[in-house]
């Protein structure tokens, strides 16, 4: 039944089975999780989910609450709201919450740009790679060139651009466009390379200028092709961007997940890595539906 | 087929169940143990005790066989708290943040060195910690360096909110700062310090040896292990301060071993006796002794405590400084009482005192 290749799984069973696999993956971590903290109640090394939970509301919002230990490390009281309940008695909570640590949005903030402004380098990639697949002497010039580039591991280069452009976003920001940079100036090459040319003669023989070949005929064909790999690649600009930010940052997802991995917090960090999940899969599902719709006459 | 499907799931599901369960240790009696080391002047001294034949001479006096394992700092901190070596040389910092945070007892029974000048600030265009107000400082964040960092604002009248923290990974830390102009300020440790120094225009205006004793190098035990096996740490101390006085004392077998000991650091034999320069080493047991049951060791372990606790490093558990406890030899507590993770126990120190 199983090895049937008519098979035609039940409505059911295909629910139980798509859940299984994620079903024993949770088990065997919660049970894993168990047996620690039966062990050493304070391990950090495989969270609860209540810590994991704990963590990621400190790191969403975490009020700065004004404490001050005398040299014995006594707590010196003061009457000043400790949390936001209280505060919000107290009336005092919009003090608190914009002088609160905002500490995910601020690393996703700080990730999000250097990410989005590699995407604008990258996108003048995708132009550039349309150029080159439409003028032979620009063909000429760069395609071998971009093809070996292409082939450099760009974690391997990572220090040496450290060392050249220095600790700020433009080696994290450069890290992630020379990593992902060729690979799609290389497939929108191809994919323009892949359109009839049959289209760009019907093109001439209509009068049209070079630039409205390119952009009417050309671009159009093969944009959403282009955001397809786009889209695949999106992991790579995560990977790119996590390890630049892992070398010298001072906020983003990346930075934080490498600062607390010193001392092992697993519990910051598993969260991080879900939300790091999630936020790409956003920008997946958000560019398929918008593929889907713009270019409805792409059929699939 | 229903049948056979089922009875596969069951039996994933035990042995799943099986793995996940079987994570469990629980000290016991053993007779082998795995101590972990990593590159630094202050334990460079157990590669020689190693290659030397001492450490096994002590182990087998003892009747234990006694595994040496080179790793890198931060790994073999993680091997000790995850219970895959039973000690660890570390610094006290760390042995708060990382093991005790986690919920592993630690006793430390050698306190090998202090930083006496092995962790520096160093500048570019002689500024000086005044002028580091607003700037951005590279260091790891978390770290020593991070702690060197807060103190020497503190003696200067400035908060650690005065200058901007940029965290800069372990391994390129040094190359980045000598290649980058623009930046100006960088906290690191030895060796890379005395390689930052080689490039001109660079100056140390803060170091250890201004806040001795605050930084200890410590060889921590699991005190679950050492408990049920104090033969280990009689076998680590003895092996520990035979080495030492084979160091201190003058002559060929003291050159001999240094040359060893720097080629296992990776370092010629004049940059690690540099190195030793800028290292406060214990090399009498009974001055290790002294200081561990001192008052300064206390102190200075107190303010080691605020830092970690004020970074919020010593675990989610903990809402006040005095929430972790620790132990000192002449039995005081620092912290609370019924929560001590961290002893120190020169007991085994003094068996070399004499």
């Amino acid at each position: 039944m199983f090895f049937d290749i008519n098979a035609k799984p039940g409505k059911s069973i295909s629910i139980f089975l798509g859940i299984l696999l994620f079903g024993l993956a949770v088990m065997l971590y919660g049970s894993a999780s168990h047996s620690r903290h039966a062990d050493n109640p304070q391990d950090k090394l495989v969270p609860t989910p209540t810590q994991m939970w704990k963590s990621f509301s400190n790191a969403i919002f975490r009020p700065v609450i004004e404490q001050e230990f005398n040299d014995d490390g006594e707590l010196i009281p003061n009457d000043e709201p400790k949390n936001l309940r209280e505060a919000f008695k107290v009336g005092k909570h919009w003090e608190m919450l914009r002088n609160g640590e905002w500490q995910l949005l601020e690393d996703t903030l700080a990730s999000g740009y250097r990410v989005l402004i590699a995407m604008l380098f990258i996108f003048a990639g995708v132009l550039l790679g349309l150029y080159m697949g439409m003028f032979p002497y620009l063909d000429k010039l760069l395609y071998r060139f971009i093809l070996f580039f292409d082939k450099i591991p760009a974690l391997a280069v990572l220090p040496i651009l450290f060392i050249v452009f220095g600790l700020d976003e433009t080696a994290k920001i450069s890290l992630i466009v020379i990593g992902v940079a060729p690979t799609i100036i290389l497939d929108t090459y191809l994919r323009v390379k892949d359109v009839p040319k049959e289209n760009i003669t019907k093109g001439m023989t209509l009068k049209a200028s070079t630039q409205e070949i390119i952009y009417k005929i050309v671009f159009p064909q093969v944009f959403p092709k282009v955001l397809d790999t786009l889209r695949l690649n999106f992991k790579a600009v995560i990977l790119f961007l996590i390890a630049g930010e892992a070398l010298a940052a001072e906020a983003g997802l990346g930075y934080r997940i490498f600062v607390v991995r010193r001392y092992m917090d697993m519990a910051t960090i598993i969260p991080y890595v879900i939300w790091i999940s999630v936020l790409a899969f956003s920008i997946d599902f958000f560019l398929r539906r918008w593929i889907k719709k713009k270019f409805i006459w792409i059929k699939k | 087929m229903k049948i056979k499907i089922k009875g596969a799931i069951i039996l994933l599901l035990t042995v799943f169940l099986i793995v996940g369960f079987s994570s469990v240790t629980k000290e016991e009696k053993k007779s082998e143990f795995k101590v972990a080391w990593s590159i630094y002047a202050g334990w460079n001294p157990w590669a020689y005790a190693k290659e030397s034949g001492i450490l096994d001479k002590w182990a087998a006096k003892y009747d234990i066989d006694i595994k040496l394992v080179k790793m890198d700092y931060i790994p073999s901190i993680e091997a000790y708290t995850s219970k895959e070596v039973d000690a660890c040389v570390m610094t006290n910092m760390d042995a708060l943040t990382i093991p005790v945070a986690s919920g592993i007892p630690s006793t430390a029974i050698i306190l090998g060195d202090f930083s006496n000048g092995n962790d520096a600030i160093l500048v570019r265009n002689n500024l000086k910690i005044n002028g580091l107000k607003g700037k951005k400082v590279s260091l790891v964040e978390y770290s020593v360096s991070h702690y060197l960092l807060s103190r020497a604002l503190d003696k200067n009248g400035m908060k650690d909110s005065d200058v901007r923290v940029i965290n800069v990974s372990d391994s390129d830390i040094a190359p980045a700062y000598v290649a980058n102009d623009e930046q100006e300020a960088v906290v690191t440790w030895n060796p890379l310090v005395m390689e930052i120094m080689k490039t001109p225009g660079i100056s140390k205006i803060f170091d250890s040896s201004q806040i001795p004793g605050e930084i200890l190098d410590l060889m921590m035990i699991n005190k679950n292990v050492l408990d049920k096996n104090p033969e280990l740490a009689l076998a680590l101390n003895g092996a520990w301060f035979e080495v030492m006085s084979i160091m201190s004392t003058r002559g060929a077998k003291a050159d001999n071993a240094l040359v060893q000991m720097a080629k296992a650091g990776g370092s010629s034999l004049n940059e690690y006796k540099a190195q030793l320069k800028t290292t406060a080493m214990f090399y009498k047991a009974g001055d290790a002794v002294n200081y561990m049951s001192g008052d300064e060791i206390k102190s200075n372990m107190k303010r080691v405590r605020n830092f970690c606790f004020k970074y919020k490093l010593l675990g989610d558990r903990v809402n006040t400084p005095d929430d972790i406890g620790i132990q000192f030899p002449d039995g005081s507590v620092l912290g609370n009482q019924s929560n001590i993770l961290f002893y120190f126990d020169s007991s085994y120190m003094m068996e070399n005192a004499r």
